[in-house]
């Protein structure tokens, strides 16, 4: 079996432990003298950077959060002077306010070598033409990949997200042997390709889809759809991008690179580390990160890790498909989606009263659906029909240019929305993804 | 003959209609001229009847959105013409005409019908001056 560095993917537990603790060690020790939170952090629990010998002692140190990142937006927990962040990526913060990452040279270098140890995982070389259908930008998707892609020497087809027709054309004429995408547009794009009956002219074999939750039963009908075998891929900006965790050729969890991250898994009440195996939320430090490095960031995705060594002969530990949040984030159509946007946008535009509202996500045809209920009040009334209506359509523009997706409002009767011991349920997501 | 008009939100499902007017039934509200105004998703009743203040009060009591609004009441001839003269007036006044609707009842040989417009006040000074019979308020009501 094919491997990027089979010296790494394969070493020994042990030694990969000794690995992990030196990396962790120089890795607190610089953040505690460049990165003024960590410091403060660090301070009040006592804790002093020798206090950290190997990675028995990750348990003591500080966790961190989103919420530091905004308190710090956008340069404030950057390890290094930005003379040597060679780029940044962002995503949209709750409340409007971006986050930010910055990345070394070097840092673009490992993230590369994790693309590329995975797209060698499941037996791809530089024969292949790979369709990244990631959106390019300051989302993460599209460049990692890309990057990944070019260090095996494949060519790569940068052609961002969107445009279906186009996504198919490309497909059949530049003879794409991968796609990667969201797998709910690749399931779209599988159900395109079989209307337009072009599936005996494509090539694809193989595809990496990920950025959003997605079941067994979806895997299996992409992969018939397409005729291609399908590979998961998971990552988030904070620690990386994609390719944090990757699928190898056996198809039965992603692989944590563990030389880079160390992923634990705490109860997320207690904030106690739990034994492989069990679920809870996970928690990644990044022990090579120069640029933006993180110490137990709470990443509030729900999943377990799987100790048992893998078929495919690397040592790297495997994370389960995450299978839910410890928080109220929504991932609608590979975007993330916090209710406090929402509430935001219906305070705004209901005249400084938020009024009672219900998010309704549900996937018809492999495509999710949002709707809102938002329960019509007597400041939002108007006798006549046209302004009602520009309620309705002021509503959907602005969560449409807060969120980058569009919703579909209703606009209900008072008190039709269901309410249990008093409070209203704010969200309904009818998607059984597990 | 400014009249108040009830608008009430109605959410397109089915009984929501039915329970509004079945409130108002058991309240002793009459109704004297109603039109509905809709879209695929809601709807919006315009409702006149003998008491407005109290009729709104009951709707919101059971958790209805209501609104008051003041609308045109014009008795006409009932000829042929009749409205059109009307109009005109309007026209040359540059008030806009949001929405209109007949009503059931009849004050003596004329016609009734109800007008939002874009400014009522001055729609009114300026139907004054034509022989329109104004309505009294308290003939609407009593319908």
């Amino acid at each position: 079996m094919a491997m990027w560095q089979k010296e790494i993917e394969t070493m020994p537990r042990e030694e990969l432990k000794k690995l992990q603790s030196e990396r962790l060690v120089w890795q607190v020790n610089r953040m505690y003298r460049n990165v003024e939170l960590f410091r403060r952090r660090m301070d009040e629990k006592g804790l002093k950077p020798d206090d950290i010998k190997s990675v028995d002692d990750l348990s003591k140190l500080p966790f961190s959060y989103k919420q530091d990142l905004r308190d710090y937006y956008p340069y404030g927990l950057f390890a290094v002077p930005t003379d040597d962040i060679v780029r940044v990526h962002a995503s949209s913060g709750t409340t409007g306010k971006k986050i930010v990452v910055g990345y070394t040279k070097n840092d673009i270098k490992n993230w590369d070598t994790c693309i590329a140890r995975m797209l060698t995982a499941i037996g791809l070389t530089n024969k292949d033409f790979i369709q990244v259908a990631f959106g390019y930008g300051l989302f993460t998707g599209g460049f990692g990949l890309h990057n990944g892609a070019e260090t095996i020497g494949a060519t790569v087809i940068p052609i961002s997200s969107g445009n279906t027709h186009n996504q198919i054309q490309t497909m059949v004429d530049f003879k794409s042997t991968v796609l990667c995408c969201t797998p709910s547009y690749a399931m779209y794009l599988g159900e395109a390709v079989e209307e337009a009956g072009m599936t005996d002219n494509l090539c694809l074999k193989a595809g990496i889809f990920g950025a959003e939750p997605w079941t067994e039963d979806m895997r299996r009908a992409i992969e018939e759809k397409l005729r291609i075998k399908a590979y998961d891929i998971y990552g988030l900006s904070e620690i990386m991008g994609p390719g944090v965790a990757c699928e190898c050729s056996e198809q039965a969890g992603m692989h944590v690179w563990e030389d880079m991250f160390i992923p634990e898994i705490i109860d997320p009440e207690t904030e106690e580390v739990l034994p492989y195996g069990e679920q809870g939320e996970l928690v990644f430090t990044t022990i090579t990160k120069e640029g933006f490095p993180l110490i137990r960031y709470r990443t509030r995705d729900m999943c377990s890790l799987i100790a048992e060594p893998c078929k495919c002969g690397r040592t790297h530990i495997r994370m389960k498909k995450p299978c839910g949040r410890s928080d109220d984030m929504l991932i609608i159509r590979g975007v993330n989606v916090f209710p406090s946007q929402i509430e935001e946008v219906l305070l705004q535009t209901g005249g400084g009263i938020t009024p009672n509202y219900q998010i309704i996500v549900d996937r018809v045809n492999n495509t999710d659906t949002f709707d809102i209920n938002v329960e019509m009040s007597e400041s939002l009334f108007a006798d006549d029909v046209r302004s009602v209506e520009n309620l309705e359509k002021t509503i959907t523009a602005k969560l449409r240019e807060v969120l980058g997706i569009g919703a579909k409002i209703h606009l209900v009767n008072p008190k039709s929305i269901e309410r249990s011991e008093g409070k209203a349920k704010r969200v309904i997501d009818k998607r059984n993804i597990k | 003959m400014l009249i108040k008009q009830l608008s009430v939100f109605i959410e397109n499902k089915p009984g929501r209609l039915a329970a509004i007017i079945d409130e108002l039934g058991k309240n002793n509200i009459d109704i004297s001229a109603l039109s509905l105004a809709d879209t695929s998703e809601y709807g919006i009743l315009r409702l006149i009847v003998n008491n407005p203040e109290e009729a709104a009060e009951i709707l919101k009591q059971t958790g209805i959105v209501v609104k008051l609004t003041k609308v045109l009441a014009l008795a006409m001839d009932d000829t042929p013409g009749g409205l059109s003269r009307i109009l005109s007036v309007l026209v040359q006044n540059s008030i806009n005409v949001d929405y209109m609707y007949a009503f059931v009842g009849k004050v003596t040989s004329k016609a009734l019908m109800i007008v939002k417009v874009s400014d009522a006040e001055l729609a009114e000074k300026a139907l004054s001056e034509l022989d329109i019979s104004s309505v009294n308020p308290k003939d609407i009501y009593r319908i």
